[in-house]
């Protein structure tokens, strides 16, 4: 059994590489199509629904595939690596998803904190970045740890465009080893351990956030 | 740039008797699974508000389990590895019993969050009129956890008909399949993705907005 551990790590660690650059782009592109949808301008809500739309409405797979096999075709000519088609793709379809969760957090925080930030003649940007966002963030924890894990699972995908992941590794091994059982229940429990060390980090940062808050309410 | 290399309609119209085809497949999929999704939720969610450990505790581990792996190995495990232990499943049963399994613990979570809600009072005087447990359930109780959770259960049905496209990875001919062998097979893959890309996006925004009146009509008074 020893001898299926190297590939299958190697496997898991472009696995956590992929999940960790998707998710800082998610998180980027949820924000901005968030604080887009949110906007007085009427185009920026336009193209952030927009995006909202098309990538919660089509499949995952779909949109990594387009991006594999559609973009290095005329007329778009553009061949991404594997590795950028995945993060990517999956970027951008957590993002759409995380935009609705992030807006939700954005809104729940009350009103009562905006003016008090005004009251105090905080600059907007001010107020936006350490008022309004940190308590949104705290309220996102729940939501975005699902999200991420979706992420994490979603990544097994990029197996089917020739990336070298935890997926990829395990189908290898299976076509060399045929130890079918064993291989795949291996990459099961590895899929589970990265999903509990995901909720365990977003737990932390969740006590991080909520430092300085008062519990107690009346 | 001529327009045939942006998108080809002639083609496009060519190959969509082929993708609608693929595309009521896909959809008869999900309808079965959906159904198989919303019994084995419901068994579930039962089975994990057992006050037996012995009944609750296996229910819980399953539904964290499954809900935290990848579907993708899930449908290889059912289709490579149980022909191991004596469960041959075609591509298409494997395909729709996994689907059905994976989505059955995510109903599990939408289920007990409705019997949840349903207040105390209501279990109490239901047994004060001593109806049977399969009554209280059948007529007093969930009748009032569902309700609530309709809308859930419909994000569901959705989730899971975009993620059908997993199930070509076991060999199951379904929509994206579809659009990829015929991109393989004319080396123009713009139209078929994109067209398959568009059917999703077409059926997800219908199936929401049936889900939206559903909603309405089934609100509590």
């Amino acid at each position: 059994m020893t001898e299926l551990f190297p590939l299958l790590l190697e496997g898991t660690l472009v696995t956590i590489r992929i999940t960790c650059a998707a998710a800082l782009l998610a998180a980027v592109l949820a924000l901005l199509a968030a604080t887009a949808k949110m906007s007085t301008v009427r185009a920026l809500r336009w193209v952030a629904n927009s995006y909202i739309e098309l990538f919660r409405g089509t499949s995952l797979m779909v949109q990594l595939f387009w991006l594999f096999f559609v973009l290095p075709l005329p007329p778009f000519n553009m061949t991404l690596t594997p590795y950028t088609v995945a993060v990517l793709g999956l970027g951008l379809n957590i993002g759409a998803y995380g935009a609705e969760v992030m807006r939700g957090a954005l809104q729940s925080v009350p009103r009562g904190q905006i003016e008090a930030a005004t009251a105090l003649s905080m600059a907007p940007r001010d107020r936006f970045f350490s008022i309004v966002l940190p308590q949104a963030m705290a309220n996102a924890i729940g939501p975005a740890t699902n999200l991420l894990i979706e992420l994490l699972k979603g990544s097994s995908l990029v197996s089917l465009i020739t990336l070298a992941d935890l997926t990829f590794r395990a189908n290898q091994l299976v076509e060399t080893t045929f130890r079918t059982a064993e291989i795949f229940s291996i990459a099961l429990v590895i899929y589970f351990v990265l999903a509990q060390v995901i909720n365990l980090l977003m737990r932390l940062l969740e006590r991080r956030l909520n430092r300085g808050v008062m519990r107690a309410s009346l | 740039m001529s327009s045939k290399t942006l998108f080809d309609w002639q083609f496009a119209l060519e190959i969509m008797p082929q993708l609608l085809h693929a595309a009521m497949y896909t959809v008869g999929i999900t309808c079965v699974a959906f159904v198989l999704a919303l019994v084995g939720g419901l068994l579930l969610a039962l089975l994990r508000r057992s006050h037996s450990r012995m009944l609750s505790w296996p229910a819980t581990a399953v539904i964290e389990f499954i809900r935290s792996t990848p579907l993708l190995i899930q449908l290889y495990f059912l289709f490579y590895v149980m022909p191991e232990f004596g469960l041959t499943l075609s591509a298409l049963e494997a395909g729709t019993l996994g689907i059905a399994l994976h989505y059955s613990c995510y109903v599990a979570e939408v289920y007990r969050a409705g019997l949840n809600a349903v207040p105390r009072g209501q279990w109490e005087a239901a047994s004060a009129l001593s109806l049977s447990r399969w009554d209280i359930y059948r007529n007093v109780v969930l009748p009032q956890a569902i309700r609530p959770i309709v809308p859930t259960l419909g994000n569901y049905l959705v989730a899971m008909f975009k993620d059908t496209p997993v199930l070509s990875a076991i060999t199951v001919v379904e929509l994206m399949l579809q659009a990829k062998n015929i991109g393989s097979q004319s080396f123009r893959y713009v139209e078929p993705i994109t067209l398959a890309g568009l059917f999703f996006l077409i059926i997800s925004i219908a199936v929401s907005l049936l889900v939206r009146q559903l909603e309405a009509r089934l609100r509590l008074p």
